[in-house]
């Protein structure tokens, strides 16, 4: 088990590395500079700023720089944000994201579970067909097409929800309607067919040949097996909601860190690009990382190695 | 009330599949008394643990019974609900499954999924039922019970794994266990194990036992009564002497010769039966066995043989039978 | 003297107990033809209604958007003077007066856009562009992912494990993190490569589709990767494969026979299930702004470029929405009906 976290922990710091680094480099390919864009500044006060943030010094040093800063925990200050810290921008920031997010998480597993589980139970009838139908469109239709079609109804048209900003409850629905649509759908499906090989498994058929009741046969013996592939989808789902957030808070105008980290990059932001993106890796990889533990409980035969 | 435990007669039961209607049971009748031990043989796909499953309202989908009686100790099986039939399950008959490798519930202890059975069919509290528990693994011959007790499936072997079949099965001492080839999954040394456990625990428990095989070589050494199976029939039934000493199908001769012996002459080459088994999808339409078979005949092919009694228990469904008896008859007149 | 009672029952001629000829006996056995693996399952896949129906669909969409452009007597640029914002099947003043010159004019099937341009070709070139992405990001996956996988799995040992260290890594990073950044990244070289002779396509092709490519090129074939080498090591361990190789069957003839037979299908479903997955994402991209560059359209970027309009011209953001939608369950259909016909392992 040590070993085990041992060796996660090595492989997510060599990733994070990777991912930093590649970021790095690609971030600064990408031509034109932080103070590029501000034309109200002269060339003279651009190369004083560019020499006060290290801007102006070799790329292999900046890199190191900025490496050895990041090991100790100082990402820097935001280049456009004057006098505020990339921690404090992804501090802000992040909770308005995380809320979304996880709320989606939490309505694509209470729904998802649920309705796969009855679609395999009433396999081949009318409920299971409907779910099915369901699923199958939930996977095919992009999350824009889903924030927007729900704007046009709900928003424009009935003016039952707000369509932009995040201040009340009811500004929380279409955003983690739209969130949660795909994964829903994804899960629903997971669900049914690992419930129907579970259904086939032959301890299902000692389990009734014990004598246990329906209901309990399905809570205890079928359900704990057939989550284990939903199990391991909550790593990439946690990815898609982080990200599937780029697309919603465009759209419905939140506050939160997709829509920081797409105008950090369209301004050259470099060191909030560099934060914001270590920071989304981190987070994914210890959901990762949390996520194998969580599949080691539920299923016995998982070593950790 | 009736004087058997199990008595099964004339049951006809069919898997509705998209294919088509496959009569997996064709009138097949089966008695057995308290503490007797039943052995059913046949090649696979023949009907034996069919049989079995109907018996304990098991029937897989889209498996149907069309007709027959099914009593077992003073239930009438195909009248009752699923609700009454949980009552009877894991209690009053247990099953052993072919391959315990898949037949335990892979995320739970040895101990939940042995007490779970006690503590559905007894009174018994977790903490009785936990020493239940213990004592069947010991019953079956498990080292270091309590330690067991709290290990998963995976982290036993096979043998081992059938072992906690067989507690879960005893749990609640039942009247009849049905065992769907037991052995069948496990290595030839394991194997002799678990049948001297399962005649060893009958003698203890005087429970009666359903031994459901393809090996005659079981059967003969531990069952009183067998009978035959071939595509969804008995065609031939009788005690372990009749069906040994003086085997009258034609497919139970077949099956007998096909098994190695150690009294053989040297150059004698054991007989394999020609032939493939009957698609169920589309069975012949007079004996099932008839294009296998030696003797056939003309009628054989044509109809299905009635049944040919010689003596209280023993008896065949086979033409060749038929007409010995009537040329007999007709001798005799 | 015991007698059945049937016996007299059915009439019984001496005749009946002669004994029957092999013939007789041949034709009371009624086989089930047996069926190639192929053939099997192509049956299966025509009898599948739901597969058959987004096979149709998909086969007009690719007319649409491949062949009826060429057709169409608009382009996909062309901004027609005064026609700006028009409904569906609306005219401007300018085209109403020709037709009431007894001119005929074409109608704007969907209306135009706030250039004037037609919208409906611009839809069918959307499509295409979408259709393209999809189908050519998964062929690079499919020759990568394919490739890697099974490089891995039959050299083993520590070329496979530092390979799928390699894969774990890529798997872990957030794609679209890297790819926002890359395809921001890639433009300049991009547009540089275009001066040097001989690379002018990718100013035509669009530095920005070419960035896509390269993003699914780097990142997306790690689960193709995956899926083919534990394919292969599956099948590698296999008996029969094991029981080839007892029989003295040539390597060789082992991958073209068991290992290419047994992992085609697989394989064939994992490729038509990334082309959606592949599709997603440009649109994704596309509507973010950073898909394919402007005048070329692509579904993602008119459904974007529509969201501001949307409480006026609602109509110009679900056109593209709805055709993206199709696209992609169509797609995600027709590879469910192949998996069920194909891939008798993971059929329920």
């Amino acid at each position: 088990m040590i070993k085990y976290v041992a060796k996660r922990i090595l492989l997510a710091i060599v990733t994070i590395w990777a991912v930093g680094t590649l970021t790095f480099f690609l971030m600064n390919m990408v031509p034109g500079g932080p103070f590029l864009s501000e034309k109200a500044i002269s060339p003279q006060a651009t190369a004083a700023l560019e020499a006060k943030y290290g801007l102006d010094k070799p790329l292999m040093q900046q890199y190191l720089t900025y490496m050895s800063d990041a090991l100790h925990g100082d990402f820097g200050d935001s280049l456009k944000q004057r006098g505020r810290t990339v921690m404090s921008i992804i501090q802000m920031k992040f909770p308005i994201s995380a809320r979304v997010g996880g709320l989606s998480v939490l309505v694509a597993l209470c729904l998802g579970i649920p309705l796969g589980c009855i679609a395999a139970l009433k396999r081949g009838k009318f409920l299971d067909s409907l779910i099915s139908v369901i699923s199958t469109c939930g996977i095919a239709v992009p999350s824009f097409v889903i924030c927007t079609l729900l704007m046009y109804t709900l928003g424009v048209n009935l003016k039952l929800l707000p369509t932009m900003g995040l201040t009340s409850w009811k500004h929380y629905i279409m955003p983690v309607i739209a969130l949660s649509f795909y994964p829903t759908a994804y899960i629903m499906r997971l669900m049914r067919s690992s419930m129907l090989d579970v259904l086939g498994q032959d301890y299902m058929r000692t389990a009734k040949a014990k004598g246990v009741a329906g209901f309990w046969i399905l809570f205890k013996h079928a359900l704990r097996n057939a989550i284990l592939p939903v199990v391991t989808y909550v790593g990439p789902m946690l990815a898609y909601t982080v990200t599937g957030s780029f697309v919603v808070e465009k759209i419905f105008v939140i506050p939160g860190l997709g829509g920081e980290f797409i105008s950090a990059i369209s301004g050259r932001d470099y060191t909030l690009i560099m934060g914001t993106t270590i920071f989304l890796a981190t987070l994914i990889i210890i959901m990762n990382v949390v996520v194998d533990i969580v599949y080691k409980l539920v299923d016995p035969r998982i070593k950790l190695k | 009330m009736s004087e058997y435990l199990v008595d099964i007669k004339n049951e006809r039961l069919s898997f509705f599949t998209p294919a088509g209607e496959v009569k997996a049971l064709n009138d097949v009748s089966i008695c057995l008394k308290e503490g007797e031990v039943l052995g059913i043989v046949g090649e696979s796909g023949s009907g034996k643990s069919v049989t079995a499953y109907s018996l304990m309202g098991l029937t897989a989908h889209p498996g149907k019974l069309i007709d027959g009686s099914l009593y077992f100790n003073g239930h009438q099986i195909e009248t009752m609900s699923d609700k009454e039939m949980r009552k009877i399950r894991g209690n009053e008959i247990s099953i052993i499954f072919q391959d315990p490798m898949t037949s335990l519930n892979p995320v739970y202890t040895i101990g939940n999924q042995i007490a779970e059975a006690i503590l559905l069919h007894t009174d018994k509290n977790k903490a009785q039922a936990k020493v239940r528990a213990k004592e069947l693994l010991e019953l079956v011959g498990i080292n270091e019970p309590e330690k067991r007790l709290k290990q998963y499936p995976h982290e036993l072997s096979g043998g081992m794994r059938q072992r906690v079949m067989i507690a879960i099965a005893l749990a609640c001492e039942p009247k009849l266990l049905i065992a769907d080839e037991p052995t069948t999954a496990l290595d030839v040394t394991i194997q002799a194990q678990i049948l001297e456990l399962m005649m060893e625990l009958k003698d203890k428990l005087g429970m009666a036992i359903i031994m459901i095989t393809h090996d005659l070589g079981v059967v003969a050494s531990m069952c009183e009564r067998i009978a035959v199976m071939y595509a969804g029939k008995i065609v031939e039934y009788g005690t372990a002497e009749d069906i040994f000493y003086e085997p009258k199908h034609q497919y139970t001769k077949g099956l007998i010769r096909s098994i190695p012996r150690l009294d053989t002459k040297e150059h004698e080459r054991l007989v394999p039966i020609e032939g493939t088994p009957v698609d169920m999808l589309n069975p012949p339409k007079g004996c099932p066995f008839a294009p296998r078979c030696d003797a056939c005949m003309k009628i054989c092919l044509r109809e299905m043989p009635p049944v040919t009694n010689f003596g209280e228990i023993h008896y065949t469904q086979c033409w060749l039978n038929q007409k010995e008896e009537m040329e007999k008859g007709a001798a005799n007149e | 003297m015991k007698q059945n009672p049937l016996s007299f029952q059915l009439k019984l001629n001496p005749e009946d107990f002669l004994p029957a000829t092999e013939e007789e006996k041949q034709s009371q056995i009624i086989m089930r033809e047996s069926v190639s693996f192929w053939k099997d399952g192509m049956r299966r896949f025509v009898k599948n209604k739901v597969a058959m129906v987004s096979l149709v669909v998909i086969v007009l969409i690719m007319i649409f958007s491949f062949i009826v452009p060429a057709f169409y007597p608009y382009s996909y640029k062309e901004q027609i003077k005064g026609a700006n914002h028009l409904g569906p099947m609306e005219y401007s003043e300018e085209e109403q007066a020709r037709i009431d010159a007894g001119e005929s004019v074409f109608p704007h099937v969907f209306g135009t856009d706030n250039l004037g341009r037609d919208y409906a070709i611009r839809v069918m070139m959307g499509s295409r562009i979408s259709l393209l992405v999809g189908l050519i990001a998964t062929a690079i996956i499919l020759v990568i992912g394919s490739l890697y996988g099974s490089i891995a799995a039959f050299f083993g040992g520590w070329v496979d494990l530092i390979m799928m260290r390699i894969v774990d890594i890529i798997y872990t990073i957030p794609d679209i993190l890297l790819i926002v950044l890359l395809s921001f990244a890639l433009k300049a070289p991009l547009t540089k490569v275009q001066e040097v002779p001989g690379f002018g396509w990718v100013g035509t092709v669009g530095e920005n589709l070419i960035s896509i490519f390269i993003v699914f090129a780097l990142l997306y074939w790690v689960g193709m990767a995956r899926m083919v080498r534990s394919q292969i090591l599956t099948l590698k361990e296999s008996e029969y494969v094991t029981a080839a190789r007892a029989l003295g069957v040539g390597n060789g003839k082992i991958i073209k026979k068991h290992l290419l037979k047994n992992c085609i299908g697989t394989l064939i479903v994992t490729t038509t299930l990334q082309i959606p997955s592949s599709i997603f994402t440009e649109s994704f991209l596309s509507f973010l702004g950073m898909g394919v560059a402007v005048p070329l359209p692509s579904l993602g970027s008119l459904a974007s470029a529509a969201l501001n309009g949307i409480n006026t011209y609602p109509y110009l953001l679900f056109i593209p929405a709805a055709l993206i939608s199709l696209i992609i369950l169509s797609f995600n259909l027709l590879g469910d009906g192949l998996r069920d016909a194909f891939d008798p392992k993971l059929k329920h």
